[in-house]
């Protein structure tokens, strides 16, 4: 352990409460709606002061809910009229990239109190909808004019990579077992049902080689963290205090065939790196990982580039359990994008509401025993933004 | 209809027009007029030879708004013989299996369709290599 990681300043970023909606089909709920449910499970979640921002992860609400400014829509509908607000958008990084502008809000003095909201409303629309939509995130002009769409890149991301690397059929069934088997005590969760290695093998392909257990389900939903800085921290909240050790955003090529070699994820590697050394970490450090699991090829990309598992070698940390809440890296300790659902914009958030309670010792059943520093990392795409996030307990090591 | 977007890529769309980097040689495609190697200006235009191999492929079963007719078509990662890779559908694949490694050419076809009265989009697709061109 560093001396970075254990200096605390003034100026030390907080978050200090959490709150998030349940992931599913919410027909009778809208975009604000959602939004609100998450602001008020914050407000009971913890002390509540008027934040003077707020942040909004979103990425769909233009095409999908017709609906643009977002911070100022969800402030006003929220009783917070006439603050800062503003909408982040980085495809399926809008959270963690939402997080980053709070914390330099934060950190820079010029904000004390920040509220973040990641939602996403996809249950408008028809599937052929959606999937235009979601092919927004790649290049209009030289991917989506192809008719490619996100669930395709990551099937031609893990049929390379089975090209590559001599794997087992089953070779990513740990991802969506292990997600699965830990959103069963997760009560947001959308999918509370483990599955069997049977039902993977027989799961109906989606876009070969990816099949229905390989890709996470989109729903609504709607998460919220309310973050501070130390010395304008209004009260002590009623939980230890988890503190912001590395926040980093890293952009690659929004074009998958642009980058020289597609199978390394150069913006998890960056960002997981820069990561790493604010806050004085080694990937050894990392008590848990809320990776971006959108699709299990993206689990196992994810764990090589960060630094968790050596190139061609992601996947077998799954099937040797290694990612299990009580293992070596847990991962998707309340689910994941695969068992908890997929929410789009508000993934990040989701994640760093699960890594907060993870770390103060209020993760229930999911709880990862000892839990002292964890990590967060969502994606834009196939990692044309990564938003990489380390927070520590604040009475930890 | 976006009509003017579709009419500025027609060089790019219709004859794989890139370009070379004056500085470093690197082939381009699809343009951008910075070379993504050496971060110098990259203007002079260059005629690909429109041959290359499956670096990957998938089918595209639940397709995005106007493309739901071709559904389901097969995508895939083209490596140019040139260098650069790019996104395009495969056609005129007939009872072949494909295979990563796969010689591809290119050939002209409709992208997409909006409805009956709309514009159609014309672009790139690439086929099996029908002759062993020489290299």
């Amino acid at each position: 352990m560093t001396m970075a990681q254990n200096a605390k300043t003034p100026n030390d970023v907080l978050i200090i409460g959490v709150g998030m909606t349940p992931v599913g089909e919410h027909w009778e709920k809208s975009l604000r709606e959602l939004a609100l449910d998450a602001i008020t499970a914050l407000r009971t979640d913890t002390v509540w002061v008027r934040p003077q921002a707020l942040y909004v992860a979103n990425m769909l609400a233009p095409y999908l809910s017709g609906q643009t400014q977002l911070g100022a829509l969800l402030a006003d509908f929220a009783g917070l009229r006439g603050i800062e607000a503003i909408t982040i958008e980085a495809a399926g990084a809008s959270g963690g990239a939402a997080a980053r502008q709070a914390y330099l809000a934060l950190a820079s003095g010029m904000i004390d109190i920040a509220l973040v909201v990641g939602v996403e409303k996809v249950t408008e629309r028809t599937s052929s909808e959606l999937e235009a939509a979601l092919s927004t995130s790649s290049d209009a002009d030289h991917e989506a004019v192809h008719g490619i769409t996100p669930t395709a890149q990551a099937a031609l991301l893990m049929r390379r990579y089975m090209h590559e690397y001599d794997i087992p059929d089953d070779a990513f069934a740990g991802f969506s077992l292990n997600a699965h088997a830990n959103a069963v005590t997760n009560p947001q969760a959308m999918y509370r049902r483990a599955i069997q290695i049977e039902n993977y093998l027989n799961a109906p392909m989606v876009s070969e080689p990816v099949n229905l257990f390989d890709a996470a389900p989109l729903a609504d939903g709607a998460a919220a963290l309310l973050m501070a800085r130390t010395d304008a921290l209004p009260e002590s909240p009623p939980y230890p205090l988890v503190r912001v050790a590395a926040s980093s955003v890293i952009s690659s090529t929004v074009a998958l065939h642009d980058r020289s070699d597609p199978l390394q994820l150069e913006s998890v590697a960056e960002s997981s790196a820069q990561a790493f050394q604010q806050a004085g970490l080694t990937p050894g450090d990392i008590d848990f990982f809320e990776l971006h699991d959108q699709y299990s090829i993206f689990a196992a990309l994810s764990l090589e580039a960060a630094g968790f598992a050596t190139r061609g070698e992601g996947w077998r940390l799954a099937q040797d359990g290694a990612i299990a809440k009580d293992a070596g890296i847990p991962i998707c300790t309340f689910g994941g994008s695969k068992a908890r659902g997929d929410t789009g914009g508000a993934t990040g958030i989701y994640q760093l509401a699960e890594t907060t309670l993870q770390l103060q010792g209020r993760a229930g059943k999911n709880q990862v025993p000892g839990a002292k520093i964890g990590m967060a990392q969502c994606l834009g795409a196939s990692g044309a933004t990564a938003a990489t996030h380390i927070l520590c307990r604040e009475d930890g090591p | 209809m976006e009509i003017s977007r579709h009419w500025r890529l027609k060089r790019q769309r219709y004859a794989l027009i890139g370009e070379v980097c004056p500085h470093c040689q690197k082939k381009i495609f699809p343009p951008r007029d910075i070379c993504p190697e050496c971060s110098e200006d990259a203007r002079t235009l260059y005629q690909f030879s429109g041959r290359g191999e499956v670096y990957s492929y998938t089918t595209v079963y639940q397709a995005p708004s106007g493309y739901e007719a071709n559904a389901p078509y097969t995508v895939a990662l083209v490596k140019l013989v040139e260098g650069p890779m790019l996104t395009a559908q495969l056609t005129d694949l007939g009872d072949e299996p494909i295979e990563v490694g796969m010689p591809v050419e290119m050939v002209t076809r409709k992208l997409r369709s909006d409805g009956e009265r709309g514009m159609l989009v014309y672009g790139y697709k690439f086929r099996p290599r029908l002759i062993e061109a020489s290299e």
